[in-house]
């Protein structure tokens, strides 16, 4: 199997955040939140980023947002898969009312512009990072819901499934051991547009002030920070943004080849 | 009445019932908490006593179906309710803000629908050429970029380093419509970078799907020019994807708004949303929100009924 070269940059970088993120307490070279030099110092020797609006260290910001930014992505999406994949896979067995009440429960969040929706709940509830998982992954998982239906619907019509029922197996038996595994491929080449979705959609809350509170740092939160830097020509906004769309971008190589890759197993046109 | 005029008096009874069960969901999403609108204006110091006060004026006593129902009545008649933070009534304030946002998001539609489509026929015509490996490489790259990362680039190298625009797009009612143009000159190209790679996108699709039907291998055996067959035999039959495609992506442009808007500090809805989700102004938020919800299921119907309209298969379903 020859892997793209798109498919090998992207892992690698994929790779290389994740690692970051991991870690980021014995990499950054000062504290999170230790103020160290002056205001928006342009890069040097002791800070090679520069440092941030009120003097905090830009790399050691950096390095420790990109992990509060993949760390409530990656549980927001584990959420929406968890729950939607569920849902949609209990809606397609069962059918009936059930089907019913459930798509159209869906149809109706999805009927209203997701960052709209987000900002509704976020004027009431405290915004903490439980709440914002919370919030992400229950708002995205209507996506997977939808998508876990359709496959589901597909995979339930297949004789083996008739076997198995016949053979007189449950409803979770026929949900995990049935339809799981069958379904598994669309499902992982969906997880990484969902986890892209989900590091942007929390970069947004946070550069409007609604997602990750000071002083924790994230990468949209610390485009907030150092934006009125920007019309003085200093450029420490851009860092955090310009790794979000790196991130983003890595994660969506890994998830073009996962996709043309599975349909090429299916027998499918791919490319 | 015909079939058709059928067809489209049940969508859009449909888009107003979808409506109605969204101002349900705005509400509802503004209740989950127990803590309540009196406790917000008053803050965590106040009394009990003038807490039940506020509560009594606000009608806060009263069941929450009672309380829905009096909001949508005055939403209805175009009280949108009275602001929290400054006790002045929402309406006015909003009208003013909704039109510089329409202004914006105008404009921007204006610039990235002919362009994209333009595009998507490029792309067509040159399928697995350069030009159109050129624009489905950078259509992949701009998905992945959030919008402040296009919008503070553009004014860090447009706005600050070579001074071709203003980096803050500020508009009133004294300016003339050149001056307001050039106010808003990288906002749009923002919001047209957004949507323009999904669109273009969407549209490549749609083209090749039409395509490859038989009538265009008919259309290329008889030996007519490729131009000739992607714009004179393809695109009036793709001409309804197109239109659904361009529809849902004005509708997510009035979201990217909410962002753009904070970007360039532009005084319009999406700026008076946020800023009032931050001072927990719960009517306004309710108020903004169901404006904006409002507006993407209105584009969302506009898209069902081109397309009822401009294809007759599905005047007559079976």
């Amino acid at each position: 199997m020859r892997i793209p070269v798109s498919a090998l940059i992207g892992l690698f970088f994929t790779g290389l955040f994740f690692l970051m993120a991991i870690f980021a307490p014995w990499i950054a070279p000062y504290g999170m939140a230790e103020v160290v030099g002056d205001v928006w110092e342009p890069a040097s020797e002791r800070f090679w980023l520069g440092t941030d609006n009120i003097g905090r260290d830009l790399l050691t910001r950096m390095i420790w947002g990109g992990r509060t930014t993949i760390f409530i992505a990656s549980l927001a999406t584990f959420l929406a898969f968890t729950l939607g994949a569920l849902l949609g896979f209990t809606a397609a067995v069962v059918g009936g009312w059930v089907d019913q009440a459930m798509s159209r429960i869906v149809d109706l969040i999805m009927s209203i512009p997701t960052l709209i929706f987000a900002l509704v709940v976020l004027s009431v509830m405290p915004v903490t990072t439980p709440v914002l998982i919370l919030v992400m992954g229950l708002l995205d998982s209507t996506r997977v819901y939808r998508l876990s239906r359709a496959v589901a619907v597909d995979i339930n019509v297949m004789d083996f499934v008739e076997a198995a029922r016949l053979r007189g197996e449950g409803r979770g038996w026929i949900i995990f051991r049935e339809i799981l595994p069958n379904a598994l491929s669309p499902l992982v080449a969906e997880l990484g547009l969902r986890f892209i979705f989900a590091v942007l959609f929390l970069s947004t809350l946070s550069f409007l002030g609604l997602g990750v509170q000071p002083p924790a740092s994230d990468w949209g939160g610390m485009v907030k920070e150092n934006k009125e830097g920007i019309v003085f020509g200093i450029g420490a906004a851009l860092w955090p943004a310009a790794a979000i769309a790196a991130l983003a971008i890595s994660v969506n190589l890994v998830a073009d080849w996962i996709l043309n890759r599975t349909s090429d197993l299916k027998g499918g046109r791919g490319g | 009445m015909g079939p058709l005029a059928r067809l489209l008096a049940r969508r859009i009874a449909l888009g107003l019932l979808l409506l109605l069960a969204v101002s349900v969901l705005i509400f509802a999403g503004t209740q989950i908490l127990p803590g309540d609108v009196a406790q917000s204006i008053l803050g965590q110091s106040a009394t009990p006593q003038a807490l039940a006060n506020l509560r009594e004026e606000l009608g806060l006593n009263d069941p929450a179906w009672l309380r829905y129902l009096r909001w949508l009545g005055g939403v209805l008649s175009g009280d949108l309710g009275t602001a929290l933070s400054n006790g002045q009534a929402i309406g006015p304030q909003i009208a003013q803000r909704l039109g510089n946002t329409l202004f914006l998001a105008f404009w921007a539609a204006a610039v990235a629908v002919p362009l994209a489509i333009l595009l998507g026929l490029l792309a067509v015509r040159y399928r697995n050429r350069w030009p159109d490996r050129l624009i489905s490489g950078v259509t992949l790259a701009s998905i992945s970029l959030p919008e402040f990362f296009i919008g503070y680039v553009l004014i860090f190298f447009f706005g600050v380093k070579l001074r071709w625009f203003p980096s803050v797009a500020t508009v009133h009612d004294g300016m003339s419509l050149w001056e307001k143009l050039e106010a808003i000159a990288l906002p749009v190209t923002v919001l047209t970078l957004v949507v323009l790679a999904h669109m273009m996108r969407m549209t490549r699709a749609a083209i090749l799907n039409v395509m490859q039907s038989a009538y265009i291998e008919t259309a290329e055996l008889k030996g007519l020019s490729q131009f000739r067959v992607v714009f004179r035999h393809a695109f009036p039959n793709a001409i309804a994807p197109i239109v659904n495609v361009v529809m849902i992506n004005l509708a997510y442009l009035v979201v990217g708004v909410v962002v753009v808007e904070v970007i360039f500090v532009y005084p319009g809805m999406g700026q008076y949303l946020v800023d009032h989700v931050a001072k927990r102004d719960v009517p306004v938020v309710q108020a903004t929100g169901l404006i904006f919800a409002a507006v993407y299921i209105g584009l969302n119907l506009v898209a069902d009924i081109v397309a009822i309209v401009s294809n007759p298969r599905l005047r007559h379903p079976k």
